[in-house]
């Protein structure tokens, strides 16, 4: 009965061991992190309170992890049934971007022995941006276990289970839209209140959730098409370019969306020329619009947006933006006052590779094991 | 209503009830009603670290070494052993104090305790507390996760964590009323304040700080004045001392909502490494977005109701099943 079958075959390829490598050099720095403390492995300072763990594992890779949210947006909201096969490998994809998120969140955690302090309502203070990241990740989390749980009854022939679940399912993928929707932008509102330490072409206040926001779904979108192409190309998957040139037309919009109000806001804050006059940050500012711009370009026009390979190209630089777009507000451009510098040290940077090993691992042995990629002869 | 109508009615009327409220963001939050503080006046500093060294005593930090200075306490910086740190700024030979130019001056860097404070703002467990009486911004490690959005939240750079410990915590100066120290509270002063030998660093209520400062930017340079030592407000001795170049400007009067650690200087701020603050604070920006959001969390329940509601007739259609 189900659309979806699982690929079976090897699981320790080559691949699978060398990331298995990289995850274990992770271990071993994570196993100092939390020996000897955090100075013991990363550069964090006084200044730079949040380095790539927070800005990489959390802001960024939870980005990267809206490849469900995108879809049921474009599936379920806006009735476009025809991207269904798509969902299931998102929603896999996106359940482990942010369960990985939360645990980056927790080995950052200065104080992690007493992190359930956030969900005791008694201290919750509502004036806090973070407090809404923190509970709404965590809740996204049980709804993205909840919205993949499909697959693991299906392959575990629990049917009655299934149908239950499948009677309530319309319920968490609401909360499914509503969620990102709600911690995505705050991750862009958490910027407002670091004021003058975010540089000015990215300190667009009030407008940061709506950039945020904006752009996660962007990358949600190349990253379902980033995952189908790499499927065609690393599990012989059937191309499915047709629908990807569709998604490609989606984010058409949402790319003249943020553009329009990125530079809407700088005319409107009087910082126009500062695209112009701020060196290093005005490079980073235009590096970053370009890898917006190329992307509108190829998908503007019909022809390019259906070759598989424009679009991939296309995914790539509009995921590189978004990436880029967080880490010139959060980092590169970040500036706490004079005195401070921070560049990952190794270890630190070693931690976030092997955690991002981990989730490719886990990635590949569930599509192995389970039904989550969408079965050709029912496409 | 069809389908399409009714998601662009929920879409559309999400976005006008955030867009309103956006623009009602809070003001700046106002001192408390008997906020304490204290005024650093850096014409008066002569470098001495008396007060870096008593801030250690009362909270019973080790001493912090750089290099080879063992004589002292070296601590360049704040950190999770440093609440309180004199810092110095010098320029080509530094030869006059309290020049600009080819000069040289003290500067004090500590907890602020600002009046609209970041840190209080963006931790999400209420690990940070401003005092409602006296305006004193305090740090409760028992709730707190270490997330350090503090750290990141605060212009000044103060709250630091201790990063060298496995079971670290947040460390800022807490203006001596902490738990177990409590001198605000007894009818002390501030160690820091206690111990300065020139008056440089004052404590006092914050409107009469205020007004001191005032009335040394207006005094004529080269003028004597006699300045108070302790406590502005019942100071233990005076001492004459002749009237510099003040700048017209007491920092913290005004700074992102003010603070009620202020300072004073001939050398302008920014050359001592204060941040780029306009008058409105940044916490009271973030908080208005937040709530026009999230007020009683109407707009989410508004959502969610048409979320659902959509969902359900679109998976519905669907002839394969709701399966995700």
């Amino acid at each position: 009965m189900s659309q979806h079958q699982a690929l079976g075959g090897r699981i320790l390829t080559k691949p699978f061991l060398f990331l298995t490598a990289i995850f274990l050099v992770g271990v071993y720095f994570m196993a100092q992190r939390f020996t000897s403390g955090m100075g013991e492995v990363s550069n964090l300072n006084g200044g730079y309170a949040w380095g790539i763990w927070v800005v990489y594992d959390v802001v960024v890779a939870t980005a990267f992890a809206c490849g469900g949210y995108a879809l049921a947006f474009a599936v379920y909201v806006f009735n476009k049934g025809q991207y269904h096969p798509l969902v299931r490998p998102a929603v896999l994809a996106s359940l482990l971007g942010y369960a990985l998120g939360g645990f980056g969140a927790f080995f950052d955690m200065g104080r992690f022995w007493q992190f359930y302090e956030i969900f005791l309502p008694g201290n919750w203070n509502f004036n806090s941006v973070m407090l809404e990241v923190g509970l709404c990740v965590a809740t996204y989390i049980i709804i993205l276990t909840l919205e993949f749980a499909p697959a693991l009854l299906e392959r575990l022939g629990m049917k009655g289970l299934l149908k239950a679940l499948n009677k309530v399912l319309f319920l968490f993928i609401a909360l499914g839209v509503l969620l990102p929707t709600m911690h995505q932008s705050s991750l862009g509102s958490l910027l407002i209140a670091m004021g003058h330490k975010v540089h000015p072409l990215w300190q667009t206040l009030q407008l940061q959730p709506l950039l945020a926001l904006l752009s996660a779904l962007i990358m949600g979108f190349s990253i379902v098409v980033f995952e189908a192409s790499t499927s065609v190309v690393g599990f012989g998957k059937k191309s499915e370019s047709h629908l990807l040139s569709g998604l490609g037309k989606i984010t058409v919009g949402l790319l003249v969306g943020f553009l329009l109000v990125r530079f809407a806001t700088l005319i409107l804050q009087g910082k126009f020329g500062l695209i112009f006059s701020s060196g290093f940050a005005s490079f980073m500012f235009l590096l970053e619009t370009a890898l917006f711009v190329v992307p509108l370009l190829i998908l503007l026009s019909p022809a390019k947006r259906e070759r598989g390979s424009q679009l991939l190209i296309a995914a790539v630089a509009m995921l590189l933006a978004g990436t880029l777009y967080r880490f010139d507000a959060f980092l590169i451009t970040f500036s706490p006052g004079p005195g401070f510098s921070y560049f990952p040290s190794a270890p630190e940077i070693m931690i976030t590779f092997g955690v991002v090993a981990f989730e490719l691992m886990a990635y590949l042995v569930m599509v192995k094991l389970l039904p989550v990629l969408h079965s050709e002869q029912h496409a | 209503m069809k389908r399409r109508d009714f998601l662009k009615a929920t879409l559309g009327g999400t976005a006008a009830v955030a867009c309103s409220g956006v623009a009602e963001a809070r003001p700046n939050l106002e001192p408390a009603d008997n906020a304490v503080g204290m005024l650093f006046d850096s014409t008066l500093c002569i470098g001495c670290k008396a007060c870096v060294a008593k801030c250690k005593e009362v909270n019973e930090m080790p001493p912090v070494i750089d290099g080879d200075a063992t004589t002292w306490d070296s601590a360049r910086d704040l950190s999770g052993d440093t609440l309180n740190v004199i810092k110095v700024y010098r320029d080509g030979e530094a030869e006059v104090k309290d020049r600009e130019e080819n000069g040289f001056c003290f500067e004090k860097r500590s907890c602020m305790h600002c009046v609209d404070p970041g840190c209080v703002s963006v931790c999400p467990c209420t690990a940070m507390r401003r005092d409602e009486k006296t305006g004193i911004v305090s740090h409760h490690p028992d709730v707190c996760i270490g997330c350090r959005n503090c750290m990141v939240g605060c212009p000044y750079n103060v709250p630091q964590f201790q990063y060298n410990e496995l079971f670290g915590q947040i460390q800022k100066c807490q203006m001596c009323n902490q738990a177990g120290v409590g001198r605000i509270d007894n009818g002390q002063m501030t160690g820091c304040a206690e111990v300065c030998p020139t008056g440089a660093t004052l404590f006092g209520p914050r409107d009469a700080l205020l007004a001191e400062a005032k009335r040394r930017t207006e005094l004529k340079p080269g003028e004597t004045y006699n300045y108070p030592r302790g406590d502005v407000s019942k100071p233990y001795s005076h001492h004459e001392k002749r009237v510099p170049e003040y700048l017209q400007h007491v920092w913290g009067e005004k700074e992102a909502g003010g603070t009620n650690v202020m300072h004073l200087s001939a050398v302008s701020f920014d050359k001592l490494g204060m941040p780029p603050l306009g008058e409105r604070s940044a916490a009271s920006i973030a908080e208005g977005v937040q709530h026009s959001l999230y007020n009683f969390m109407a707009l989410p329940a508004i959502a969610l109701a048409g979320l659902t509601y959509v969902v359900k007739r679109n998976t519905d259609d669907d002839d394969k099943g709701g399966d995700a």
